[in-house]
């Protein structure tokens, strides 16, 4: 029990995808414009990551070594596609802001490389809570990020206004905010492992 | 026991320079500039440039305190870095327009690459730029020269891109500082004179400012609005931030090439940029981004510039 507790913390703080692993960036660069979209994409994400991880170590011996990677892409597109259908049944407001980014969570860094460097090596309950660790993970960092650059960006939170009269700074909004924002919490986080260490 | 004997390479050559004289002249060098900013534009510029040189030097002073390095805000790079980005905001800015844009100056421009010699960009650029992505309608915004009350009027390259005629501004105009701009690109009479002290100091050289203005007449001449050959050359030079540019921004010892031959390149670079962004973009002026565009290339720059070592093929 404790070692998937483990398993499970491994991905929110030690082996975060965004801050430590550096994975899924590009995702991360596009959707942070607001926390409902960086939400919205985490939960996708978590979702994905949860299911190939699942099938991908139940059928971790029946996948031929040398196409492995083709097969993983099979398994992680069928949950794309299931996660995208829903959300465009369900939210397709949130379905348009995230746009392309959806279905591009197949080439997704961190669902490949959880399901190339965890599931294909271990049991169905350890990947289970390896895949729900990163997700959380990285549904986490990206609800610190979008929380940051909706604030600073557009002086709001979740569409609410916080301090009147604050001037946002639209910079933070746009492209060239996302990657300030995004290394300045990299400098931060990797002084206070400096500063623990 | 560490040796106290310091070997280094020739040229052994020893001068009574320092970087924080050199710092120091060329804050004594802007000072004409500022001094006519603020006769042009009232008491109101006086205070943007203490605010912003004050942000400067508590923002480096706090982060190198905080990050337990010596503090060395009397090197007077910071105090430039501040006064720099002073000089390029309009008079009228809300007070705390300044004290961000230094603070994100020194902050993001400088100290996060690891201080003075370190930095990639032009700190007080860098500044600038993020203001004016962040608060276009306080940056953009200028007054009427001589009125101290703030009417507001539009430079006179914002008139040119909105294709209005420009009857009001003439030359002299323009070289004295009767003119909407930022608080220290408008007279360019107490620029000249700081450049020509620098000159005279040999702390900058002919090659970034002048390859820079020459490209930059050039293009205006050539492409003018009535055909090729028929663009007025002198007006171009003379508005907009192009001088305060070329002899005080580019020529950056951080930022620019080491060599003669890569600071000529970085100054037809720098003018190329500005006249496409002021002939065809869409902003009316473009020397700031001109500039950081070429710091980024500053690097490669000197990589293929590199001076032939005497006695090698």
């Amino acid at each position: 029990m404790k070692k998937l507790l483990t398993e499970f913390l491994r991905g929110i703080i030690k082996e975060n995808p965004t801050f430590v692993l550096l994975l899924g960036l590009c995702p991360t660069l596009a959707v942070s414009v607001s926390v409902t979209n960086g939400i919205g994409m985490g939960i996708a994400a978590t979702f994905v990551l949860l299911g190939s991880n699942i099938i991908i170590s139940l059928i971790k011996n029946v996948i031929p070594e040398k196409i492995r990677i083709p097969c993983y892409i099979v398994v992680i597109a069928t949950f794309v596609t299931v996660a995208e259908l829903s959300m465009k049944a369900y939210s397709p407001a949130l379905n348009r802001a995230l746009g392309i980014y959806v279905p591009l969570i197949v080439v997704n860094c961190i669902v490949l490389g959880r399901a190339e460097a965890y599931a294909a090596k271990n049991t169905v309950v350890n990947s289970f809570f390896d895949g729900l660790g990163m997700g959380v993970g990285f549904t986490l960092a990206l609800i610190l990020i979008s929380g940051i650059r909706e604030f600073f960006g557009t002086g709001k939170i979740l569409g609410y206004t916080l301090i009147k009269g604050f001037e946002p700074a639209s910079v933070i909004g746009m492209p060239s905010g996302a990657l300030l924002v995004i290394g300045l919490l990299l400098g931060l986080f990797n002084l206070l492992k400096e500063g623990r260490e | 026991m560490k040796s106290k004997l310091i070997v280094s390479v020739s040229p052994h050559l020893h001068k009574n320079e320092s970087v924080k004289k050199i710092m120091w002249m060329v804050v004594l060098s802007l000072l004409p500039t500022g001094l006519a900013g603020v006769f042009i534009f009232g008491p109101q510029s006086l205070w943007v440039i203490l605010l912003s040189v004050i942000s400067a030097l508590a923002t480096e002073a706090g982060l190198q305190f905080l990050t337990k390095r010596k503090i060395t805000i009397s090197d007077g790079s910071a105090f430039l870095t501040g006064l720099l980005l002073a000089y390029n905001l309009p008079a009228h800015v809300p007070f705390w327009i300044p004290v961000i844009g230094s603070a994100f100056s020194i902050a993001i421009g400088k100290q996060v690459f690891g201080g003075l010699g370190q930095n990639i960009f032009n700190p007080a650029l860098v500044g600038r730029v993020f203001l004016m992505a962040s608060w276009p309608k306080y940056i953009t915004t200028f007054t009427r020269p001589m009125i101290y009350d703030a009417v507001t009027q539009a430079t006179p390259l914002a008139l040119l891109k909105e294709t209005k005629i420009l009857e009001y501004v003439s030359y002299w105009d323009l070289f004295l500082g009767k003119r909407g701009g930022c608080i220290g690109e408008v007279c360019i009479l107490a620029l000249l004179l700081g450049a020509i002290f620098l000159f005279a100091r040999g702390y900058i050289s002919w090659h970034i400012p002048f390859s820079y203005i020459i490209t930059v007449g050039l293009l205006a001449f050539v492409f003018g609005p009535n055909g090729l050959f028929t663009g007025d050359w002198f007006f171009h030079i003379l508005s907009g931030g192009l001088v305060l540019g070329a002899f005080f921004m580019a020529t950056d010892y951080v930022t620019s090439p080491l060599t003669r031959r890569g600071q000529i390149i970085f100054g037809v670079g720098c003018g190329l940029i500005t006249a496409v962004i002021r002939l065809w973009g869409g902003y009316p002026e473009g020397v700031s981004y001109a500039i950081l565009m070429m710091n980024a290339a500053t690097p490669i720059i000197d990589r293929y510039t590199k001076n032939r070592i005497y006695g090698t093929k």
